[in-house]
């Protein structure tokens, strides 16, 4: 049994890739270490249990990586996913630290494999877990445990108390106690709060009410919204979140990657009364796979249904439900609850302004509508071969951009601009400083694997001075 | 469309997996599925014959237990799998055999010890007790009566192996066998013989408290290794008699005295290690209802290495009588019952081993094509 009344030298709020990363990299500088996790065991980690690589910058290919990745180039891909949101001098940082974060995490007992089937297109770029998420997550708890870190699960932090900007302890409330727990230094890895529907609601309105959360329901923000509120700086757009757009049947949280669809740009996507209302076609999908949870948030309830014919049924990853199917197009509109009239008349007027091209799944092709509003770019064929499919679906939300803002040494600033001298942070909670907007596959990890490795060595360095 | 509520529940698993992929580099169970969009039982029996039970997609996965997925591939598929063993088994009414399978396994044994001690005292040789002090086994059972015996028990379990097997061949097929099976056999051995996809994707197996440990292969190879030395010990002996006129009792320096030995300790250390390790594995993979099926194998295998090397230090005592029958009562038994119990195991898996190196075959053409 833990004792808890014995103050830590390092306190880490959150079991994810970046406390673990944190509490191991203080406790090999010779620290004490607890970490406090608000879920069960089993959904210990927050959104790292469903992530499944880390983008690292290395110099050459590895067993795993096909290919050099260079800092520039990283930098450059930054740019690009966030347009120019990002604070230059961190992401200059971390990008430099994680190219030995890469070599780092593996000796934590972290396993690669080269990248998944289907994901081709990140094997040089992308390191991808063994075993997925959950396996390195395992992994670092297995080292950290060995390591003496200790662990306590269930335990949600329900304030803190920071006096003039000082950590002192934190309450959690654990088996309907409240406990006080006081550490030396802070190292707050607690994620965002995109499974905090009260808090999207503020932004977002009623509409949140039909968002799925991707991730597990833990994920509720609670030590940002104290953080923010007693004196740290923020950064980051609070109304901004990832969402993608997944399967309507996905449970209300923890659904994870096997909701997802990827086969938008093959068909057609219209609203409940059966109307089309952006560009399917736009771009290749892993460029516009992230855009479609706000579009589809922003149509009546919240809701969209993609519609296709059998000539595409079998040209991306299949999922967890299958679609609906239905011999005509009036019985699928029936099956997915939409006007019969409508959905015929949507695909047939598509139908009408196809042009003939060369249809080609893997790249830009040249099979476009002419004449339409909006229009559909590429992947346009027309629908007309039975059996006719289509899913529902909805906005998933993956993680919000709200954040604290840090320093190069993850030490959270405060609204005075100073420093904070024993609170930092890592991971989701100031990812906002690095990715103000927008995703490039595998950062997240990235963030959260350099700042907890950075925020537990200068914790460390700090208890221990 | 599925015959069992495990090939159910394995279909509705294999759709979670086939849209996650997480697992893609742990063995060859998950690159398989990836081939297939809809399983058959047949996809499903060839896909449970490649898990080796490790554990490791288990241990890694977001979705099992407790979650509402309740996503626990290496359980389900280990009772698939043992439903592939019966139904594909050979007469069909054997079948049953499966599913009391400890019983069926301990009467064979007993009935077997008895048998040759019946056998011994009713075919009695008036020069018995000079027997026990040269340690001459062909004055209790003839040689040549030995071989009929064992030879006709090896017959019939050879055949009802054989016929076993190839209904499981040819119910996975989803297409002709391609060509060319010699180098999937050859990569097949290597893969069964190393237990490539014993090793949790290289961490070990699960256990219920961490960290992982990779002693249930090691306990295997004692075992499996044990079995095929005691099996060449046998047919050594049989090519000396035959071949070279060459009778027992051997030295003990003597190449099927050596051979036996050796396999006899590794067929007594490697059951052991198997049962013990057995117990160290994750409850929630354990499949309670079949542990027995596990075990009734082991003990058999156990036996026969302890009884063979029993046999070897009483040959010369007063013991040795009741000790023979006892060791070839457990062989005799085990022959008998081999079709009909885990060592099918092996088989299953061997053959599910060639079809995936085929199938990596034939996509490593098409990629190159």
């Amino acid at each position: 049994m833990l004792d808890l009344t014995k103050p830590r030298d390092v306190l880490v709020v959150g079991g994810g890739n970046a406390g673990l990363c944190a509490a191991i990299a203080a406790r090999r500088a010779g620290a004490s270490v607890l970490v406090v996790e608000a879920a069960p065991k089993f959904y210990r980690g927050g959104n790292t249990r469903h992530t499944r690589n880390m983008r690292c910058a290395h110099d050459r290919a590895t067993d795993t990586l096909t290919g050099p990745y260079s800092e520039a180039e990283f930098w450059d891909d930054l740019v690009r996913v966030t347009g120019g949101a990002t604070d230059e001098e961190l992401a200059r940082f971390m990008i430099a630290e994680s190219k030995e974060v890469l070599t780092w995490i593996a000796r934590q007992g972290v396993r690669f494999q080269p990248s998944l089937g289907g994901t081709l297109s990140l094997g040089r770029t992308n390191s991808f877990f063994l075993g997925g998420g959950r396996a390195m997550l395992n992994a670092l708890y297995r080292t950290a445990e060995a390591l003496g870190v200790e662990a306590l699960y269930d335990a949600p932090v329900v304030d803190l108390e920071i006096e003039e900007g000082r950590f002192r302890w934190a309450t959690i409330e654990c088996r309907g106690e409240r406990i006080e727990i006081g550490a030396t230094t802070l190292v707050a890895a607690s994620g965002g709060f995109e499974a905090n529907i009260d808090w999207l609601k503020q932004y977002w309105g009623d509409a949140a009410d039909n968002f799925l959360i991707r991730g597990t329901p833990y994920n509720r923000g609670a030590v940002l919204a104290i953080l923010l509120g007693k004196g740290v700086a923020r950064v980051g757009d609070p109304k901004q979140c990832h969402a993608v757009a997944i399967d309507a049947r996905a449970p209300k949280f923890d659904g994870g990657i096997i909701t997802r669809l990827d086969c938008v740009v093959f068909g057609i996507v219209v609203d409940r009364q059966g109307r089309r209302f952006y560009d399917e076609g736009e771009e290749i999908w892993p460029k516009r796979y992230a855009i479609w949870g706000r579009l589809v948030a922003a149509q009546p309830g919240q809701i969209a249904y993609i519609v296709f014919d059998a000539s595409s049924l079998e040209l991306f990853m299949p999922s967890l439900y299958p679609p609906y199917a239905a011999a005509s197009l009036p019985e699928l509109a029936a099956a997915l609850g939409l006007d019969p009239a409508a959905l015929t008349a949507t695909v047939s007027e598509f139908n009408e302004a196809v042009r003939p091209g060369r249809f080609d799944p893997a790249g830009l092709d040249d099979c476009g509508t002419v004449g339409l509003t909006p229009p559909k770019s590429h992947w346009a064929r027309r629908i007309e071969t039975a059996p006719f499919y289509g899913y529902p679906v909805r906005p998933g939300i993956t993680f919000t951009y709200l954040a604290t803002r840090v320093n190069r040494e993850a030490r959270m600033v405060l609204r005075s601009g100073e420093p904070a001298a024993n609170m930092f942070a890592a991971g989701e909670i100031m990812a906002g400083n690095v990715l103000g907007r927008g995703y490039a596959a595998g950062i997240g990890m990235t963030i959260g694997s350099v700042f907890g490795r950075v925020a537990g060595r200068e914790a460390a360095l700090y208890a221990l001075d | 469309m599925h015959s069992t509520e495990a090939s159910r529940e394995a279909d509705r698993l294999m759709t979670i997996c086939n849209s996650c992929r997480y697992c893609e580099g742990l063995c060859a169970v998950f690159p398989a599925m990836e081939r297939l969009r809809s399983f058959s039982d047949g996809d499903l029996g060839y896909l449970a014959n490649l898990c080796h039970g490790c554990g490791a997609c288990w241990d890694d996965c977001q979705f099992a237990p407790p979650h509402e997925f309740r996503v626990n591939v290496p359980k389900t598929l280990a009772i698939v799998r043992v439903d592939s063993y019966r139904a594909y088994a050979w007469p069909a009414a054997s079948s049953v055999l499966f599913v009391r399978n400890g019983l069926t396994v301990a009467v064979a044994a007993t009935l077997g010890t008895a048998g040759f001690m019946v056998g011994f005292w009713i075919f009695a040789d008036p020069e018995r007790p000079v027997a026990a002090e040269t340690g001459g086994f062909y004055r209790l059972m003839p040689h040549d009566a030995m071989v009929a015996l064992f030879g006709a028990a090896f017959l019939f379990a050879l055949t009802a192996l054989a016929l076993g097997v190839r209904r499981f061949w040819r119910e996975g097929a989803r297409r002709k066998a391609p060509l060319r099976a010699s180098l999937s056999i050859w990569q097949a051995m290597k893969d069964a013989g190393s237990l490539r996809y014993l090793d949790g994707g290289g961490a070990g197996c699960a256990t219920a408290d961490a960290p992982m440990s990779d002693r249930r292969r090691l306990y295997h190879h004692f075992t499996f290794y044990g079995f095929l030395l005691c099996f060449a010990a046998t047919a050594v002996a049989t090519l000396y008699h035959f071949l070279l006129g060459r009778e027992a009792p051997y030295a003990w320096y003597d190449l099927p005295v050596t051979l036996g030995t050796i396999g006899g300790i590794g067929l007594v250390i490697g059951p052991l290690g198997l049962a013990a390790s057995g117990r160290t594995r994750a409850p929630a993979l354990v499949d309670q209802k079949r542990q027995g099926f596990d075990l009734a194998f082991l003990a058999m295998l156990f036996l026969s290495g302890a009884t063979g090397l029993g046999l070897l230090m009483a040959r010369t005592s007063a013991v040795m009588e009741p000790m023979l029958a006892l060791h070839l009562g457990i062989v005799f038994a085990l022959f008998v019952t081999m079709p009909y119990g885990k060592f099918v195991h092996g088989l299953y898996r061997f053959v599910a081993l060639v079809r995936y190196a085929q199938e990596d075959r034939g996509s490593a053409e098409q990629d190159e094509a």
